[in-house]
């Protein structure tokens, strides 16, 4: 028997196997095996039955060339490239077309959000409806409804709607002249970058002497005119070591320049208009969460509605919606493979498409494909979180 | 992200299936009391349904021959509209026994996906549709052009192959579809709409404006087109095998819906065999010996389901040309029956 120190009762001996601890450390581990055997089984009986019928398996192809064209490249590509890169071009369309919506979505979200809360009742009913429609609508007929119905009846290349500084606009997209970076362009974007710096030093002093005297001191036109100055002297000191590379009508279309195609746009508006919808309920539930005594706290104290909003409201609200933000950025993600029917080459598009089909590697593309989906998934929410814990309100 | 879903679920089915699918498909669709058959979701003259449900074309009347051949009626068969990009794994998979979908014979198709062609009932070849204002006449032309295919095709690699070859630029738009393809290429998307010529005389039909667009001359490819069946069940094989050489066979002896009861009775020593009123043939596939007879009678010889669905009398108005009888020149042949 121990001897009762701290006025505890004494911890009777157990057996092991009755110690809760290792209890569940045992079951821990058997769920782990059992889960491990049961992923190993899955593996061993897929590749067993894809060999006997004769079924290629295995990441062989991957180094294999592709053999096929793809209409949006972010890195070099060519159909002499490997399924491989085609694998990445696919992923990089992803997240590209991801990343423009997720930026738009929330600003159009957030926008119709705190509309559909106005006190106009116009205003209000308006947001309410595109709201109504948006979330309704399936989102395949929205992009549809961009691609066909919108852009779609944009001229064709010969009627080109020409824009001033050598831009097109026709069905083929937006044509606009490519900037050709000469090397000494690099003199300028120093200048640049330092002014930058500048800027923000100064800004941060004039903060810093405002808190101390009650008075801000004039940096505002000095800096403003130096970031813009400064690297323009240097520009022209420098040789104007820029370019352009104008499209020129050719017998299709222009060629040359830089084209913004249909496919991406229409999938950037279609996936920002229908997300926003969602978004804008979210920000709207975040904003009512806020306890009305806030808003009246605020009045009472003379600031305006905006400011209320601003510096009051939404401070509190961003705690409720960045939450709901982040399901909403893995849905858009997701939704995103809806681009092949409107054909904007994303990773669905290219990788689970056109090489499963090549190739006919089924299991291999549908994993990848999986795989990488959650790891966007992982890694936009560990980010949202990392935001949410920024915004989270310190309590003190 | 649906298509991702069902792709993960034919894989898994895939993986699933493999002992009730390798083997015994004859009996299996015996058991069924109907052939499934893997079908195009729409092209005329090939296979597409009505708004009733009613299936006509080339390779849908293949699957009634073989329907008829098993029960002695064409009507015991079941559609499955499979997309350019499902239809190697729904067969794999055991969704449908047999794919008769305008689907192109190629070394790689047969020696990774686990299936195999049972011959070849329309020989093809790529080709380019344009509108008629661009004032195109030659493929060649097309340098610079923007060219919208469909996906989970041969048509894709063609393409690439095409315009590599002849130092040529082009710009792809690629679909999941050939009904979003082919209207990105009505609304000016593209200056060209390719897949095989006998695809585009048949989709050049479901344009708004079918006489704006003309069909380039040059052939890019050979597309031989055919039924395709798993590997690993000789018997199945076999059996879709000879239907599509009975149906070759009864146009070359001039046997057809026709004369098919006179024929029955004839003397001459081939006609018996075919037909089965001498010999074994019917039973040595696990079916009737009268299963020509039932093939003719249910759908006709392969003359009639030309001209039925795509000849020179139907809005396909296709010729024989390859297609035609070796013996008129064509590419058609089958190994005699005896
Ligand atoms: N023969 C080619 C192409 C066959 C093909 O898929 N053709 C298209 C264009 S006619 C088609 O049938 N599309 C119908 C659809 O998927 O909706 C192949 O086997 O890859």
């Amino acid at each position: 028997m121990s001897v009762d120190i701290g006025g505890r009762p004494s911890e009777a001996k157990v057996v092991f196997y009755n110690d809760p601890r290792i209890r569940s450390l045992f079951f821990q581990l058997l769920l782990l095996g059992l889960i491990v055997a049961l992923f190993w089984f899955a593996y061993d009986n897929t590749v067993a039955n894809l060999r006997k019928r004769n079924i290629a398996q295995g990441f062989a192809f991957w180094d294999v060339e592709a053999g096929f064209d793809i209409s949006q490249t972010l890195i070099s590509y060519s159909a002499a490239s490997s399924y491989g890169r085609a694998f990445w071009v696919g992923l990089l369309n992803t997240m590209l077309v991801s990343l423009v919506s997720i930026f738009f979505a929330t600003i159009l979200g957030v926008i119709i959000g705190i509309l559909r809360l106005s006190r106009n009742w116009l205003v209000a009913k308006l947001a309410t409806v595109y709201v109504e429609i948006f979330r309704n609508v399936p989102l395949l007929l929205i992009l549809y409804f961009w691609y066909r119905g919108v852009l779609g009846l944009l001229p064709e290349p010969r009627d080109s709607i020409k824009l001033p500084a050598d831009i097109f606009l026709n069905t083929r997209g937006l044509l606009m002249p490519k900037p050709v970076f000469a090397e000494a362009f690099v003199y300028p974007l120093i200048a640049f970058v330092s002014t930058v710096i500048l800027g923000a030093v100064l800004f941060w002093w004039a903060r810093r002497v405002q808190a101390r005297t009650g008075q801000r001191p004039k940096a505002g036109l000095f800096s403003t005119s130096m970031i813009i100055g400064l690297p323009l002297i240097v520009f022209f000191l420098s040789g104007s070591p820029l370019s352009f590379d104008v499209p020129v009508q050719g017998r299709f279309n222009a060629s040359g320049g830089m084209t913004l195609p249909p496919e991406f746009v229409s999938l950037v508006i279609g996936l920002t208009t229908y997300t926003a919808a969602f978004i804008a309920e979210n920000v709207r539930a975040g904003i009512i969460a806020i306890s009305k005594g806030q808003t009246e706290a605020a009045q009472a104290l003379g600031l305006s509605h905006g400011q209320t909003i601003r510096l009051v409201i939404m401070p509190q609200a961003l705690r409720v919606i960045v939450p709901l933000l982040n399901s909403e950025y893995l849905s858009l993600t997701k939704n995103s493979s809806l681009g092949v029917s409107i054909g904007y080459p994303d990773l669905v598009n290219v990788f689970t498409g056109t090489v499963l089909n090549q190739t006919g590697q089924a299991v291999e593309m549908v994993s990848v494909t999986m795989l990488v989906y959650l790891t966007l998934s992982l890694l936009t929410s560990a980010f949202m979180n990392w935001f949410n814990r920024r915004v989270a309100l310190v309590e003190r | 992200m649906k298509k991702l879903i069902a792709a993960a679920v034919v894989a898994a089915a895939s993986v699933g299936l493999v002992t009730a699918a390798s083997a015994g498909t004859l009996d299996n669709v015996k058991a069924k009391g109907q052939v499934v058959c893997g079908a195009n979701p729409g092209t005329a003259g090939f296979g597409v349904p009505d708004q009733k449900g009613n299936w006509t074309g080339l390779d849908v009347d293949y699957c009634r021959a073989i329907a008829a051949a098993i029960f002695n009626d064409p009507t015991k068969v079941k559609f499955v509209p499979l997309s350019s990009k499902d239809r190697f794994t729904a067969l794999a998979s055991g969704e449908v026994d047999v794919l008769i979908r305008n689907s192109t014979w190629t070394m790689s198709r047969e020696t990774t996906l686990g299936i195999i062609w049972a011959g070849v009932n329309f020989y093809d070849g790529q080709g380019f549709m344009v509108n008629k204002k661009l004032n195109v006449k030659s493929a060649k032309e097309l340098n610079g052009a923007s060219i919208c295919v469909q996906q989970g095709t041969t048509t894709e690699l063609n393409l690439a192959d095409y315009f590599r070859s002849n130092k040529m630029d082009y710009k792809v738009v690629t679909f999941g579809t050939s009904e979003e393809a082919l209207k990105a290429y009505d609304s000016g998307r593209c200056d060209s709409y390719t897949t095989d010529r006998s695809g585009l005389a048949a989709d050049r039909l479901s344009m708004a404006k079918p006489d704006d667009h003309i069909i380039l001359p040059e052939v890019i490819s050979k597309e031989p087109l055919g039924p395709v069946v798993r590997q690993g069940d000789d018997q199945w094989l076999n059996l879709v095998k000879w239907v599509h050489y009975a149906l070759l066979t009864t146009e070359e002896l001039g046997i057809n819906s026709k004369n098919i009861d006179e024929k029955v009775k004839a003397e001459d020593p081939e006609v018996k065999r075919v037909l089965g009123t001498e010999g074994k043939f019917g039973e040595s596939l696990g079916l009737s010996n009268a299963w020509v007879v039932q093939i003719v009678k249910g759908v006709g010889n392969y003359e009639e389901l030309f001209e039925r669905n795509v000849g020179p009398n139907t809005p396909l108005q296709l010729a024989r040309s390859s297609n035609a009888l070796w013996s008129k020149g064509g590419l058609q042949y089958a190994p005699p029956i005896r």
